[in-house]
C-alpha cells in the first residue's frame, strides 16, 4: 500500500499474514496428542449412532423414500449423507467455538502468537485447518461406515469427503469470527440453540417438500441444507445441477468467514 | 551514534474520547537498558504494546528498528521478544514444547529452535522441570519461562512489561540477575515498572510517566539529582498529629511533604535535619535517614505515591 491514509491503519496482506499457519497447526497437534485426544474421538460415534438409531432401527418401518432424481433408496442411505454432512458441521463447530472460546479467554493463546511474527490470517487459517482435520477425521470414519453397511449407492459417494471438507471449513472459518463477540459460558449456549434446529429441520431426516413454500425457504437460506443436499446427491450418485449452488454457497460462506474472522481477530488482539 | 532501535515522536494512543497514551517522545538506542516507571494506569503498558506492534497509534509518529509498524507489524514482531505483564504461557503444552512451539510461530527452523531451546532452559535454571506441566510452575518459575520464550527468536529488542510484580523477593532478585545478564551482553532492554528500585537496578535510563505523560526523563541517578535532595528524613507522629507536627518542622531542609503515615524531609543531611526537629523539642515514634530514590522524584513530580 502506498496510498496514505489520514488515520494509519495496517496496511496490505503482509501487516495480515505471514505465511506461517502450519506453526499454529502444528501446536493444535501437539496440545491435542498430549491433552484431549480422547474428547475428540468420542465426536466420531455420535453420528454412528444416529444412524444405526434412525436409519437402521426407525428405517425398517419407512419406505417410499426417494433420491434426487426419484429413484427408491432405502431410508438408512437417505440420512446418512445427511448425517455425515452434520459430523462435519459438529466436528468444525466444536474446534472453532468452544476450543477457540477457551484459548482467547482463558488460555490467552492468541495474544502471545500475535506477539510473535504470525499475523492474525495465520492463527485464524492454522485454527481453521485444525478444525478441518477434525472434520476430515470424523468424515472419513462415517464414510466407511457408510460403506460397510452399503449405504454408499454410487462411485461419487468418493467425492463426499472432499465435500465434507468444504462443509467443515464454511462452518470453522464462520464460527470463529463469530465466537469472537462471544464472552461468557451462557452466551455460547445459543450456538447449541441454532445448531440443534438446524439439525433437525435441514432436510436431514426427511425431504425438504414436506414444508409449506415459506419454511422451505428458510430452510434453503441454513447452510447444513446445502451441506446435506450436496452430499446426499454425491453419496447416492443422483447428481444435479442444483449441487453447484450448494458448491458455490459454501464457498462464498469460506471467504466471507475468513475476511470477518480476520478483521476480529485484527480488532481484538492488533487495535 | 548508533541509529536509535526506537523512535517515538508525539505518540498518542486514545479509546473514545479518553487517551490513555497523551503525546509522549523518546528514541531508544541499540544495547541501551530504557525504563518506563510510572503508577498503574499511567499508560506504560499501552505504549508497550504500541512498541511491540500489536496496536495501532492514534496519532504522532513510531519507528521499530526503522519500520512502521502500521504497515510491516509482522517484519517488526520477528525482531522483537515480549513479556507480557501477564504470562500467556501455553498451558496444554510442556514447558520445553512451549520454547519449541514459540520458536515456530517465527517460522524458526526446528533444529534451530531445538538448540536455542535447550540454551535458554539453561538460562532461565529451567533445565530439569524441561518436561514439567506449565501449570505445576512457581509464578518465578512461570516468569523465567516466559522471558526464556521471548528470547527464542534472539531479539534485538526485549520488551519486558512489569517483569516482577506478584512475585515474591528471592524470586524478583533470580530475575533481575538474569535480566542483568542480558543487559551486559548488550541486548536492547525496554522495560515497564511501578517499581522504584527495580528502575533502579535495570534501568540506564528512564521516562517518568503519569496520565500519559512525560514527566521527567534521565538516568536514574541524574533524576534524583534534579529533582530530589541527597536525604531524605521520614520521621512518624502518629496519624493524628501528623498534620499539626508538620506545622512545627516548617524550614527545615529544602521541602517537606506529608503523607498520611509519615513526614518526609527533604534534606542534603538528614542527621542534621533530625537535629534540628528534636532541637525544636519534637519527638517523633519512628525516625529514618535514607537517601533520596525515585519514589521521592516521583512523589515531587505529581505529588502521589507511585504505589497507591
Amino acid at each position: 500500500m502506498t496510498t496514505t491514509l489520514d488515520r494509519p491503519r495496517s496496511g496490505g496482506v503482509k501487516a495480515l499474514y505471514a505465511g506461517n499457519a502450519r506453526a499454529v497447526v502444528g501446536r493444535g497437534l501437539l496440545a491435542t496428542r498430549s491433552t484431549n485426544w480422547i474428547i475428540v474421538l468420542t465426536g466420531v460415534f455420535e453420528p454412528i449412532f444416529y444412524l444405526l438409531a434412525m436409519g437402521i432401527g426407525l428405517g425398517s418401518y419407512i419406505s417410499g423414500v426417494t433420491d434426487a432424481r426419484g429413484d427408491q433408496i432405502p431410508y438408512a442411505a437417505f440420512i446418512a449423507p445427511a448425517l455425515l454432512a452434520v459430523s462435519a458441521m459438529n466436528g468444525a463447530v466444536y474446534d472453532s467455538t468452544w476450543n477457540v472460546f477457551f484459548k482467547m479467554h482463558f488460555g490467552k493463546l492468541y495474544q502471545g502468537m500475535l506477539a510473535t511474527s504470525l499475523g492474525p490470517l495465520d492463527v485464524a487459517l492454522g485454527e481453521i485447518s485444525l478444525a478441518l482435520l477434525r472434520g476430515a477425521a470424523y468424515g472419513t470414519t462415517f464414510l466407511l461406515v457408510m460403506q460397510a453397511l452399503g449405504l454408499n449407492l454410487s462411485w461419487t459417494a468418493l467425492l463426499a469427503l472432499p465435500a465434507i471438507l468444504l462443509i467443515a471449513f464454511g462452518f470453522a472459518s464462520l464460527g470463529m469470527g463469530i465466537t469472537s463477540y462471544l464472552k461468557t459460558f451462557q452466551q455460547m449456549d445459543w450456538i447449541q440453540f441454532v445448531m440443534l434446529p438446524m439439525f433437525l429441520f435441514s432436510a436431514t431426516f426427511y425431504p425438504i417438500t414436506v414444508y409449506p413454500e415459506p419454511i422451505q425457504w428458510v430452510v434453503q437460506a441454513l447452510p447444513l441444507w446445502h451441506g446435506v443436499e450436496l452430499v446426499r446427491g454425491l453419496t447416492t450418485g443422483a447428481l444435479t445441477w442444483a449441487m453447484l449452488v450448494h458448491l458455490g454457497y459454501f464457498l462464498v460462506m469460506i471467504a466471507l468467514g475468513l475476511i470477518f474472522t480476520t478483521r476480529r481477530l485484527r480488532a481484538l488482539f492488533l487495535d | 551514534m548508533p541509529a536509535p532501535v526506537i523512535v517515538a515522536t508525539d505518540l498518542v494512543k486514545k479509546y473514545k474520547d479518553f487517551a490513555a497514551v497523551d503525546g509522549i517522545t523518546f528514541e531508544v538506542a541499540p544495547g541501551e537498558s530504557f525504563g518506563l516507571l510510572g503508577p498503574n494506569g499511567a499508560g506504560k503498558s499501552t505504549t508497550m504494546r504500541m512498541i511491540g506492534a500489536v496496536s495501532t497509534r492514534s496519532s504522532g509518529s513510531l519507528s521499530i528498528l526503522g519500520l512502521d509498524p502500521n504497515e510491516h507489524g509482522p517484519a517488526i514482531r520477528s525482531q522483537l521478544g515480549v513479556v507480557p505483564q501477564q504470562d500467556n504461557l501455553d498451558t496444554e503444552l510442556r514447558v520445553r514444547d512451549n520454547l519449541l512451539v514459540y520458536g515456530r510461530y517465527f517460522g524458526l527452523p526446528r533444529a534451530q529452535v531445538a538448540a536455542r531451546a535447550d540454551e535458554l532452559l539453561e538460562f532461565a535454571q529451567l533445565s530439569d522441570r524441561a518436561k514439567a506441566k506449565v501449570d505445576d510452575l512457581s509464578g518465578g518459575m512461570k516468569r523465567r519461562l516466559t522471558i526464556a520464550r521471548a528470547l527464542i527468536n534472539e531479539p534485538r529488542v526485549l520488551l519486558l512489561d512489569e517483569p516482577t510484580t506478584g512475585l515474591d523477593p528471592q524470586a524478583r532478585h533470580i530475575l533481575w540477575d538474569r535480566l542483568y545478564r542480558l543487559r551486559e551482553q548488550g541486548t536492547t532492554l525496554v522495560l515497564t515498572t511501578h517499581y522504584m528500585d527495580e528502575a533502579e537496578q535495570l534501568a540506564d535510563r528512564l521516562i517518568v510517566v503519569d496520565k500519559g505523560r512525560i514527566m521527567a526523563e534521565g538516568s536514574p541517578a541524574s533524576l534524583i539529582r534534579e529533582h530530589s535532595s541527597r536525604e531524605v528524613l521520614e520521621v512518624r507522629f502518629g496519624s493524628e498529629r501528623n498534620a499539626t507536627a508538620a506545622a512545627d518542622l516548617a524550614g527545615i531542609g529544602d521541602r517537606l511533604e506529608v503523607l498520611p503515615d509519615r513526614i518526609l524531609l527533604y534534606a542534603h543531611s538528614g542527621e542534621e535535619a533530625l537535629a534540628e526537629v528534636t532541637r525544636r523539642g519534637l519527638e517523633p515514634i519512628t525516625s529514618l535517614v535514607r537517601r533520596s530514590s525515585l519514589e521521592d522524584v516521583f512523589l515531587k513530580l505529581t505529588g502521589r505515591s507511585l504505589i497507591e
